[in-house]
């Protein structure tokens, strides 16, 4: 094992540095919309409610390369979007910033199921008591809803970054296989198995990338029961 | 301070057309489950919105169809204790109290929450979880909560059902402390006479959406006909004074002069009671009756006999204490000639008076 670590590459760590990177960030901007989504689609009723579910699954169901073609089509230096954010230096094929939608969009109907599910745990009774107590909507979210569904909250962003931190398909459409820029570890993982001798390094990334795995559902789990330790029922 | 409600809605085949007002005190919603009694309250507080009609509380409009006025529930200045008591599973007894009076402008505050929490005797929860309560706990806090957000009018909808009866012993008296000393009014949700025999100020019977009677507790609730619950719910309220403690554990009340034992009842002497008495268990005799185990006797004359359709017969007698019911058989009132007019002796056993159907007031 202090052989494996000491073998380490820089190209390596560049791998696992920038997936934790490109994972951290593609949860933690994809939250607040994944929190949004999630309530819209737990407490209302609107034309066009099916229509918004399926967008959020289609990067579930859609084969992954697809999702990574369409971004580049519409992210691309041509692309609808790609075309204003170039010229402004927000461009983001084949940049990590890139890599982090790619990983984020796929990430995201993962997250929306497990909020959606808690949020339509908490009882709507607790949110009009709130109410008759004097407490405005958005009030009511933050000290009601939203702390009640926090177990779905960690689970969802758990089960994101993982995501993120194992998404291939997309990111390598997407994005390309840039060392240093867009080289994730799934991406580096097989650029090694593509080298003759590359097995090694192939095999370290491996291991690194069940440890992370491991501490992000470690990490869950203590949260998880330090809730139900301050009475939030799990 | 008073309250008017005067709406309509419908609700799918449910047609609510409901108009009263109520003075200071305690008003009971009394029906029958679907009688449109939780849909009323919810109305007051703004959960649910009439079709037309308008809710008044003191001077403050809350809704009119008419002015298009519909106050947001968070500005109704409400306090609403639910059945199900509903705290905040995740927030602490003390921070569930203050939840309403921490969102109240500094002038709006009650004086002196702690003492609230002092008199719901809540001082030794506050750390606690919703979880580790006992139910008649989660009512006291919830009662507590509400108080706590300064409400202008307090809506209970059936805060003692679901609980047993030890709890609701202990959740009764608060309700008498309220409608007591607190200067606001409460709007009562109840399908229990004994509740509404203790409590009411003012009854209001529901019944499919409609109210069907208003009063005080004394004559609706004495009234077969608009009792929800059915004839063998109907009872006389009688006004009493502590008069003193016995040492075998009677409890010797004066009701106008006629003395009448009840189990023990903690109550100072002097202390103004009223006290229900049912219907079915009073017994009648036409000659004062002598060796029996029965220990309050009221004379009186016989004001009105009413039949059904069963073997039954509801006989009103007028004792120096005031009305009382009686339900015997119509074989019974046959045997003893009873008759408007008629002297006549009622018979209740203290053992019948259960401590749930004594408050003050």
């Amino acid at each position: 094992m202090a052989n494996m670590l000491t073998s380490f590459g820089p190209e390596e760590w560049n791998a696992v540095r920038l997936s934790v990177k490109v994972a951290l960030w593609a949860t933690l901007v994809s939250l607040p919309f994944g929190v949004a989504t999630a309530y819209v689609l737990a407490r209302f009723r609107f034309p066009g409610k099916q229509l918004l579910n399926g967008l959020v699954h289609l990067p579930l169901i859609m084969p992954p390369v697809v999702t990574g073609y369409l971004l580049l089509l519409g992210f691309g230096p041509t692309g609808p979007f790609g075309r204003v954010l170039e010229p402004l230096g927000m461009g983001v094929a084949f940049r990590w910033t890139g890599a982090s939608l790619a990983a984020g969009i796929m990430g995201f109907p993962l997250m929306v199921r497990s909020l959606r599910l808690s949020f339509e745990l908490v009882d709507p009774g607790l949110e009009r008591a709130a109410a008759t107590l004097g407490a405005s909507a958005p009030w009511i979210f933050l000290t009601v809803t939203l702390p009640l569904a926090f177990p779905g909250l960690i689970a969802g962003a758990i089960l994101a970054f993982a995501k993120a931190m194992g998404e291939f398909g997309a990111t390598i459409t997407f994005v390309a296989n840039i060392p240093g820029e867009t080289q994730t570890l799934p991406s580096a993982i097989y650029a090694f198995l593509q080298v003759p001798g590359g097995e090694g390094a192939a095999i370290r990334l491996v291991v690194v990338s069940i440890l992370i795995s491991f501490l992000a559902l470690l990490l869950s789990e203590l949260l998880g029961r330090r809730l139900r330790k301050t009475g939030t029922p799990s | 301070m008073s309250f008017e409600i005067d709406i309509a809605l419908r609700q799918g085949a449910f047609q609510l057309e409901a108009a009263f007002s109520a003075p200071q005190g305690l008003t009971a919603l009394f029906g029958r489950s679907g009688s449109g009694k939780t849909t009323i309250v919810n109305a007051v507080a703004g959960l649910i919105r009439p079709e037309r009609g308008h809710i008044r509380v003191g001077d403050r409009i809350l809704y009119d169809a008419s002015r298009g006025v519909a106050l947001a529930t968070r500005r109704r200045r409400i306090g609403y204790i639910f059945q199900d008591a509903r705290l905040f599973p995740h927030l602490s007894v003390r921070r569930n109290l203050y939840y309403g009076y921490r969102l109240l402008p500094l002038r709006r505050r009650p004086a002196e929450p702690a003492h609230i929490v002092d008199i719901l005797g809540l001082g030794a929860l506050l750390d606690r979880f919703p979880a580790q309560l006992s139910g008649g706990e989660k009512q006291r806090v919830a009662i507590g909560r509400a108080l706590l957000a300064a409400p202008e009018l307090l809506l209970a909808d059936e805060p003692l059902t679901g609980l047993d009866t030890p709890r609701k012993l202990e959740i009764l008296p608060y309700f008498e402390r309220i409608r007591d000393e607190l200067k606001i009014p409460v709007l009562y949700v109840s399908h229990s006479s004994a509740e509404v025999a203790r409590l009411a100020t003012t009854v209001v019977v529901l019944d499919g959406g409609r109210v069907v009677q208003i009063g005080p507790p004394r004559d609706v609730l004495s009234d077969p006909s608009v009792v929800p619950t059915g004839v063998r719910n109907v009872g006389s309220i009688l006004h009493a004074r502590m008069v003193r403690h016995h040492a075998d554990g009677l409890s010797e009340l004066d009701a106008a002069g006629i003395p009448i034992l009840v189990p023990r009842v903690t109550a100072a002497s002097g202390a103004s009671l009223r006290l229900r008495i049912s219907a079915h268990e009073v017994i009648l005799a036409d000659r004062y009756p002598e060796g029996m185990s029965a220990l309050n006797i009221l004379p009186g004359t016989v004001a009105a006999i009413r039949s059904g359709e069963g073997p039954g017969a509801l006989v009103t007698l007028d004792t120096q204490a005031g009305p009382l019911l009686a339900r015997v058989t119509q074989r019974s009132v046959a045997a003893l000639q009873l008759a408007p007019g008629r002297q006549a002796f009622a018979i209740v056993k203290s053992v019948a008076i259960a401590p749930e159907d004594i408050g003050s007031g």
